[in-house]
C-alpha cells in the first residue's frame, strides 16, 4: 500500500471504505490487458457500492478480456482533506494506481446534484476538467446514467455520453477506443467514429445557437453524427448478463444486501415521473430467471437480505410466485426480503405478512397529490379508498407507522389541494383509531413534502417549477392545518430543489455555474452536510446566469428544449398529449390497460411487444 | 454442536476492517462457504461468533481467533481452506478446533511494531527509546469510558527491545491482553505525552503470537 495513504488512513472515518480488497472484487494482471478503466461514481463508497447500475457494468466491462475496470469513489470531506493535505491523488480501489495510469475515466451519473463531485474527481485526479483541454485520447473521459437524458449541463467536460442502458453500448465504445487507441487514432477521429454507435452522444459534435432572449434557437450536428441521438436499451433482460457474484464491501454500506432487478420501465406514467417515462418500454425478467438469480447471488455474497428493485413492484406480474419461490430458499436461512415501490392500490398484504414475518416495518406510500383531482392531473392512479383500505388492513395487522409523501407545487394545485393532504392524515388517523387492535402502543403518521421538480422528457418537463417564497407558503399553509399530536410534518428544503430544477433543465450555459461552484469549493452537493446555496447563487450570479430562467419559466410548448436533440423512445407529442390531459384532470390508462402509443416500443427489435 | 474455536490472520488492506466489521465479514463467509453458525435464542436471533481481544483498526494480527458454533457437525480439518477461499483481501484462517480454554486464559500478546521516523535518525531513537521504556513507571493520560484516566502501563509489558531496521525501529515486545488491556497504541501516547521529542511519525503494529498466564501458546 502507499506510504502516504496508509499514513492517512488512521486519520480518517471509517478508513475500509478507502482500501479495496473486499471481496469478489475484481483483480486482473496490469501486463495482461490493454485498456484500463476507472469506473467512478461521482459519491461516497456507501453509496456508490449501493448502486445495481454500478455493479452490473463493472462486471460488464470486466468481461472483455483486454479490458481492466476499476472502481473509483468519491472520498468524504475529512479523507478529502488528508489527500490534500499529503499531495495525493485520487487513485482506484482495486490497484491503488492514480487516474493518470487509465485510459478512460468513466461517471456513472445518476443524478444532478452529482455534477459537481464529478468536477471534484477530474480534478482530484489531476485530469483538466473541460473536454477541449485534454487534446489527446488518454484520458478519454465518458459517462452514462441518468443524467444523460439531459447532459447539456455537463457537455463541455465530457467526451461523450452514453444514453440508455450500458451493458452492451459501454463495451462497444471500449472496443472502438481498443482499436483507436492501437491504430494511434486522434480523439477527434476516435470521437467521430464513436458517434456512429447508437446510444453514443458526442456533445462536442453539437453546434447550440441562441436567439436573443436566450432561448435555444437551434442544436446542429456536425461531423456526420446524427441529428437525434436514440436511446440504447437492452432488449432480452433474460439473457442480459446480471452479476450474481457482485462486490461484498467489508464495511457497511447504505443498502447492504442482495438486489434483484425483477424489471425495467413503468406501465404507469405518472405524469411528473422522468423515470417512468426515460426506462420504456417495460421489459420483465422471467421468475425462474429471478428466483435462480437471487439464490445464487444469496449463495455468493452470504447476504442476509434480498430486495426486489423495479419502478413500481406491485406490477410485476408473478409477484406471489416470485416471492414464494425465493422464500423456499430463504425461509430457514432467515433471510428476509423486501419490496420497496409496492404500491397502495393492489398492494398485497397477505404478501407482507409472509415476508415480514418478525420486524414490521413502517408503510411508505408516495401519495404526491393531496385531492383526487389533482392525483388524476398527475396520472398518479391512488385512490383515498385504496390508500385507507390498505391501511386499514395494515393497522389490523399490527402496523402503526405510517408515512405518506407529497409534493408541493405541482401543475394544477390549489390551496385546497394543500389543505387535502392534512385531512387524509386525519383521515389516516381516524382509521387507525377505529381498526388497531392495540391502542396503546400509538401510531405515527409522517407527512413529508418536497417541492416538485420538472424533469426532461416527462409530460411536465414544459412546467415551471414554484418559487421558494411560494413552496414556503404553502408549506406553511399545510403545517397551520396539521393539528393532531400523532401526524408528525417534515418538508425537504426548496433550495436545493431549485438548483436541481436548474441543473434538469439546464443547457450548455450552465456548465459555467457547475464550474464556479467546484472552484469555490463545492463538492458532494447530494449532501446537506456540504450543500451551499450561497455558493450556488453566488457562482450564478458571478456567471451572469439566472436560475429563474431555468427552473422558475414555463418553456414555452414550440420552443427548442436543450434535450430534444435527444431521444429516449417516447415521442413529443405523446408528453404535449399527457400535459393537456393533466390540464383537463384526466386520467390516462396504463399501458396493460392500453396503449398510448409514447413510441417506446420501437426500441424493441424483431416484432417484440412491450411487457412481453 | 460444541464450541468451536478459529484461529486467522488479519493483514493487509483487511487491518482496516473495523471489529463491528469484522463480524458481519465473518457471517457472510461463513454463509458463502456452505456453513451455517448456530443463532442466538429470543427476538432478534443473531449469529453465535465472538472475538474476545478485538484489534484495533489498523493493526495486523497473525494470531487471531474467533469463537463459534456451528448448527451442523462438519468436517473441522476442511474449514480453514473453505473459509479462506471466502475472505477478502488479507484474511487467513489456519485452522478451527474444539475450544478447549477459555478465551479468558489468553494473557500475553507477542506485538512487533514499526516505528518510522522521516528525518530522525533510527539509531539514537532507538537507543532514547530503550531507555524511556526501561522506567519504573509510565503513567499517562487516558481516554476511559467515564472520561480521561490515569494508567501507569510500565507493569502491562515485558521484554520490550527496540532494534534499527531499513523502514525505522522495530519493536519487539509482550503486552498483557487483559486486566489490563493494553493496547499497543499507547506506546505511541506514551511518547508523545512524555517524551514528545522521540515520537514517531508513524507505528504500526502486528499481533505475532498469543500467549497464557504460564507463557504457553495460546490455542
Amino acid at each position: 500500500m502507499d506510504k502516504k495513504l496508509e499514513r492517512i488512513l488512521l486519520k480518517v472515518q471509517k478508513p475500509a471504505r478507502y482500501t479495496g480488497g473486499e471481496f469478489n472484487q475484481i483483480i486482473k494482471d496490469k501486463s495482461d490487458v490493454s485498456l484500463r478503466v476507472a469506473f467512478c461514481f461521482p459519491d461516497t463508497y456507501e453509496i456508490g457500492m449501493s448502486n445495481l447500475g454500478m455493479s452490473i457494468l463493472y462486471n460488464t466491462m470486466n468481461s472483455l478480456d483486454f479490458v481492466w475496470c476499476e472502481r473509483v469513489f468519491a472520498p468524504w470531506g475529512d479523507m478529502y482533506e488528508e489527500m490534500k493535505k499529503a499531495n495525493l491523488p485520487l487513485y482506484a480501489l482495486e490497484s491503488g494506481d492514480s487516474l493518470d495510469k487509465f485510459d478512460m475515466v468513466a461517471f456513472s451519473i445518476g443524478y444532478e446534484m452529482a455534477y459537481t463531485t464529478v468536477l471534484d474527481m477530474l480534478e482530484m485526479a489531476g485530469i483538466p476538467l473541460r473536454s477541449k483541454d485534454r487534446p489527446e485520447l488518454a484520458p478519454l473521459v465518458f459517462a452514462g446514467g441518468t443524467a444523460a437524458v439531459n447532459a447539456e449541463p455537463m457537455a463541455p467536460f465530457i467526451d461523450l455520453f452514453v444514453v440508455g442502458e450500458g451493458e452492451e453500448v459501454n463495451n462497444e465504445v471500449l472496443c472502438l477506443y481498443k482499436q483507436a487507441k492501437d491504430a494511434g487514432w486522434s480523439k477527434q477521429q476516435f470521437l467521430t467514429e464513436a458517434a456512429q454507435i447508437q446510444g453514443v452522444y458526442v456533445p462536442s459534435l453539437y453546434e447550440v445557437s441562441y436567439n436573443d432572449d436566450n432561448t435555444i434557437k437551434a442544436v446542429t450536428a456536425a461531423g456526420g453524427a446524427p441529428e437525434k441521438v436514440k436511446k440504447r436499451i437492452v432488449q432480452d433482460l433474460d439473457s442480459s448478463p446480471f452479476p450474481t457474484n457482485p462486490i461484498v464491501p467489508s464495511t457497511e454500506i447504505v443498502h447492504d444486501r442482495v438486489s434483484l432487478e425483477i424489471f425495467r420501465g413503468c406501465v404507469r406514467g405518472c405524469r411528473f415521473c422522468q423515470a417512468g417515462h426515460v426506462y420504456r418500454p417495460i421489459r420483465s425478467k422471467k421468475t425462474e430467471t429471478l428466483v435462480k438469480q437471487g439464490i445464487e447471488t444469496l449463495k455468493n455474497t452470504g447476504y442476509q437480505d434480498i430486495t426486489l428493485l423495479s419502478l413500481s413492484t406491485s406490477d410485476y406480474r408473478q409477484l406471489p410466485q416470485l416471492c414464494d419461490g425465493l422464500l423456499e430458499y430463504c425461509q430457514d436461512k432467515s433471510i428476509g426480503i423486501s419490496l420497496p415501490s409496492l404500491r397502495a392500490d393492489n398492494f398485497s398484504m397477505d404478501l407482507m405478512e409472509k415476508l415480514q414475518k418478525v420486524r414490521k416495518s413502517g408503510l411508505t406510500f408516495a401519495v404526491e397529490g393531496g385531492s383526487q383531482r389533482l392525483r388524476d392531473a398527475i396520472n398518479k392512479n391512488v385512490t383515498e379508498e385504496d390508500l385507507l383500505n390498505t391501511c386499514k388492513i395494515a393497522f389490523e395487522g399490527g402496523w402503526n407507522t405510517v408515512k405518506l409523501y407529497y409534493m408541493l407545487g405541482l401543475p394544477t394545485e390549489t390551496d385546497e389541494d394543500i389543505l387535502g393532504i392534512a385531512e387524509m392524515a386525519n383521515q389516516v388517523l381516524h382509521c387507525w383509531r377505529m381498526n388497531s387492535p392495540n391502542k396503546n402502543r400509538g401510531v405515527k403518521i409522517t407527512i413529508s413534502t418536497s417541492c416538485f421538480i420538472p424533469k426532461p422528457h416527462s409530460p411536465f418537463q414544459w412546467e415551471p417549477q414554484i418559487s421558494i417564497e411560494e413552496y414556503l407558503r404553502r408549506v406553511n399553509l399545510l403545517r397551520s392545518n396539521i393539528t393532531a399530536r400523532n401526524v408528525t410534518y417534515n418538508w425537504h428544503d426548496a433550495e436545493t430543489s431549485l438548483v436541481e430544477a436548474v441543473l434538469s433543465r439546464g443547457d450548455r450555459r450552465v456548465a459555467d455555474v457547475i464550474e464556479e461552484v467546484h472552484r469555490s469549493g463545492g463538492r458532494l452537493d447530494a449532501w446537506s452536510d456540504y450543500f451551499s446555496f450561497e455558493r450556488w447563487m453566488s457562482a450564478f450570479e458571478k456567471c451572469g446566469i439566472d436560475p429563474a430562467f431555468y427552473a422558475n419559466r414555463e418553456y414555452p410548448l414550440d420552443s427548442v428544449l436543450p434535450w430534444d436533440h435527444i431521444d429516449v423512445g417516447v415521442r413529443k407529442a405523446h408528453l404535449l398529449h399527457e400535459r393537456e390531459m393533466c390540464y383537463k384532470s384526466q386520467l390516462s390508462p396504463d399501458c396493460r390497460k392500453q396503449c398510448m402509443a409514447c413510441g417506446a416500443l420501437k426500441l424493441l427489435e424483431g416484432g417484440r411487444r412491450c411487457d412481453e | 454442536m460444541s464450541k468451536l474455536r478459529l484461529r486467522f490472520k488479519k493483514t493487509g488492506r483487511a487491518v482496516y476492517i473495523s471489529h463491528l466489521d469484522l463480524m458481519r465479514t465473518m457471517q457472510r463467509a461463513f454463509a458463502r462457504a456452505g456453513y451455517e453458525l448456530e443463532y442466538s435464542k429470543g427476538f432478534n436471533p443473531h449469529p453465535q461468533i465472538s472475538i474476545s481481544l478485538p484489534l484495533s483498526v489498523g493493526a495486523a494480527s497473525l494470531c487471531e481467533v474467533m469463537d463459534f458454533s456451528l448448527k451442523t457437525e462438519e468436517e473441522l480439518s476442511s474449514v480453514p481452506e473453505r473459509l479462506t477461499r471466502q475472505m477478502p483481501e488479507g484474511i487467513e484462517v489456519y485452522d478451527a478446533y474444539e475450544a478447549t480454554r477459555k478465551a479468558s486464559e489468553l494473557k500475553w500478546l507477542e506485538i512487533e511494531g514499526l516505528f518510522e521516523y522521516d528525518e530522525r535518525s533510527k539509531a539514537e531513537m532507538a537507543e532514547k527509546l530503550t531507555e524511556f521504556f526501561s522506567q519504573e513507571s509510565i503513567v499517562i493520560s487516558k481516554k476511559t469510558k467515564r472520561g480521561m484516566g490515569e494508567m501507569d502501563i510500565r507493569p502491562a509489558f515485558k521484554e520490550l527491545s527496540f532494534e534499527t531496521a531499513a523502514e525505522g525501529v522495530k519493536l519487539h515486545v509482550l503486552v498483557s491482553a487483559q486486566e489490563p488491556t493494553l493496547n499497543p497504541q499507547l506506546f505511541c501516547d506514551a511518547l508523545e505525552q512524555k517524551a514528545a521529542d522521540i515520537a514517531p511519525d508513524f507505528a504500526k503494529f502486528t499481533r505475532i503470537q498469543a500467549y497464557d498466564r504460564e507463557m504457553n501458546i495460546f490455542r
